[in-house]
């Protein structure tokens, strides 16, 4: 194998490792359910962006020089928390806190820099106006950093998407790329049903970004998206849009809307592992 | 900037919009991490020499308050001390919900300045009226909110907020040749209210625009035997706890008058303060009756509030006993 292959299998297992831990925090939660579905949709976005992309330093999340990265769609936050656990920025202890009263940890991210979190998250369509004040921000201050939003399509229903969207061309910012979580459901269903949005990619064409559609759990077409992306600086924001399956990974969750916000019972969980990971 | 008596008329002339622009220009060659922020409203704002001068501290974000504040709220994140400008209803209206996450919840040290507030948009109507924003900002913790009394307090406090670590409500209001209340340089400190007048009969607590309204209404109930005092209470979240117990004590009539509907502004401020202390004197709300008006010019619509020196005057003589 080369080390491309040896990387990539590197990848695969951390999104592995990142799919079984969006289940372990499911169980979890307990009666209190959590985002499963759209924490499974972003499993394999997860692992490229901390396993591969990101800069970051995961003993100093203050390195200024560090890529900042805005979960937009705070509903990620299972997929989020598993990717940090994984990257060794939060702890054992820390996943481990996941919705506990009072934690650190709860459904929908808090801020907390020191975890490498830089953003709270929870209300849908305002991250990307944050990462386009910390990218002009980080052009002013000279850093090479880069910053990634990660954003739902049912979020893109949003209108201040789009105030930020004109926005992030207008400021020429292409040091930011947004990624879209395009799972095609919402809260209430498939996307088209409850807002049609017609043609996204022509939409964020339109709007001035360099627009590439990907598999959103191919790990190697992930990867070569993000470096021809990162390649370009051509003046262009750019958006990856990420055709995802949520609840990706386990048969009775895979587009099913009473996935999107769901508690898991052991029963459920059993059979979810042993559809992800065989017996092991 | 020398402080001399021509500066404070010039300011007056332009008006609390005015001010700002050239207060900011005077900021931006202090402060090396200025960014300003405006939604279309640069020239509104008096930001059209701070443009020219300050091309790299200054973005225009187009008519979309929204995005303004999360872009605000990001540069603050890295680093950088961020004002926003628009008309005071959209800052606080339809970016609510950004400042409340922004700059509420996760603290991020923007300050959004919210112009025009009250009625000063006269013609315009309701659409422009700012009449609601203290009770909006109030609500959302961690917030400090000022209403600057006149011009010179204007500059004072755009200093004063830059300095303070952490998000802040500016709410300019009125037109352009405004009162003067300070003739002279004074302290200004962020929280601590400005005893202007004494009195022993009664306190008047006032903000903004109104502060200029209550001194001269204060002179018209001397001249009938009244001794009423006023308080700038330029600072409304946090309130001056101290300044309220005096006012209590030495007082029959505590009176608060402001340009906000007296749901949610100052007087609700005073007044869930000034419910928790024994034996204190009534209060008497001056401000907008809860209710939308038919649009008209500044002073009609103030008359018709009955914002002016002559019916404030009228309202206490009714209640005082």
């Amino acid at each position: 194998m080369d080390s491309e292959d040896i990387e990539l299998k590197k990848l695969e297992l951390m999104a592995r490792n990142i799919r079984r831990i969006v289940l372990n925090l499911g169980l979890a939660a307990k009666q209190n359910g959590s985002h499963i579905g759209p924490g499974l949709s972003i499993v394999e976005i997860m692992a490229i962006l901390y396993g591969r992309i990101l800069k970051f330093d995961s003993n100093n999340p203050y390195w200024e020089e560090r890529d900042r990265f805005i979960l937009s769609k705070g509903h990620g936050a299972l997929g989020y928390y598993a990717a940090l656990a994984e990257s060794k920025i939060i702890s054992d202890k820390d996943i481990n806190s996941f919705d506990v009263n009072g934690g650190l940890f709860p459904s929908q991210p808090i801020l907390l820099p020191s975890k490498g979190i830089e953003s709270a998250s929870g209300s849908l369509g305002i991250g990307l106006s944050f990462a386009i004040g910390i990218a002009i921000a980080i052009k002013k201050r000279g850093l090479s950093s880069r910053v990634f939003v990660l954003m739902g399509d049912g979020e893109c229903n949003e209108g201040t998407v789009w105030e930020s969207a004109m926005s992030c061309s207008h400021f020429k910012l292409d040091n930011i790329v947004t990624i879209i979580d395009h799972n095609k459901m919402q809260s209430d269903g498939i996307c088209v049903k409850i807002l049609d949005m017609k043609d996204i990619v022509l939409k964020w064409q339109s709007f001035g970004f360099n627009v590439i559609s990907v598999d959103g759990h191919n790990i190697q077409e992930l990867w070569q998206t993000f470096e021809s992306i990162l390649n370009m600086r051509n003046g262009k924001p750019s958006v990856i849009i990420a055709n995802t399956i949520k609840g990706k990974g386990v048969s009775f969750m895979e587009n099913n809307p009473l996935w999107h916000h769901n508690y898991l019972t052991q029963n459920d969980y059993n059979k979810a592992i042993e559809e992800c990971f065989g017996n092991k | 900037m020398m402080i001399n008596k021509i500066q404070i008329k010039t300011w007056a002339k332009l008006g609390h919009r005015g001010t700002l622009g050239t207060s900011l220009l005077e900021l931006a060659s202090n402060l090396e991490n200025l960014m300003v922020l405006t939604a279309d409203l640069s020239t509104t704002s008096g930001l059209t020499r701070f443009e020219q001068t300050y091309p790299d501290k200054f973005l225009n974000m187009g008519i979309a308050e929204q995005n303004m504040v999360g872009v605000a709220a990001g540069l603050a994140k890295e680093g950088y001390i961020t004002f926003t400008t628009t008309f005071a209803t959209f800052a606080t209206m339809r970016s609510c919900e950004q400042i409340r996450n922004y700059l509420g919840y996760m603290e991020f040290n923007v300050k959004i300045v919210g112009m025009a507030s009250g009625f000063s948009m006269g013609m315009f109507g309701n659409t422009h009226y700012a009449i609601e924003d203290i009770a909006l900002m109030r609500s959302i913790p961690n917030i400090t909110i000022i209403s600057p009394s006149d011009c010179f307090e204007v500059n004072k406090s755009i200093f004063a907020v830059a300095l303070l670590k952490g998000p802040v409500y500016l709410r300019l209001s009125g037109t352009m040749n405004t009162p003067i209340i300070y003739q002279d340089d004074y302290e200004f400190e962020v929280g601590r209210s400005i005893i202007l007048r004494g009195g022993d009969d009664v306190v008047i607590i006032a903000c903004g625009t109104m502060v200029s309204v209550s001194l001269s209404a204060a002179k018209i109930l001397e001249s009938v035997g009244i001794s009423a005092a006023v308080i700038n209470m330029h600072t409304i979240k946090p309130i001056d706890k101290q300044a309220i117990a005096s006012a209590c004590e030495s007082s029959r009539l505590l009176v608060t008058v402001e340009e906000h509907n007296i749901i949610g502004g100052l007087g609700s401020a005073v007044a869930e303060y000034k419910s928790t202390l024994k034996n204190t004197p009534p209060q008497l709300f001056i401000g907008i009756p809860d209710t939308f008006c038919k649009p008209g010019d500044y002073q009609y619509l103030l008359n018709h509030f009955g914002l002016t020196p002559e019916s404030i005057a009228q309202k206490i003589q009714e209640h005082i006993h």
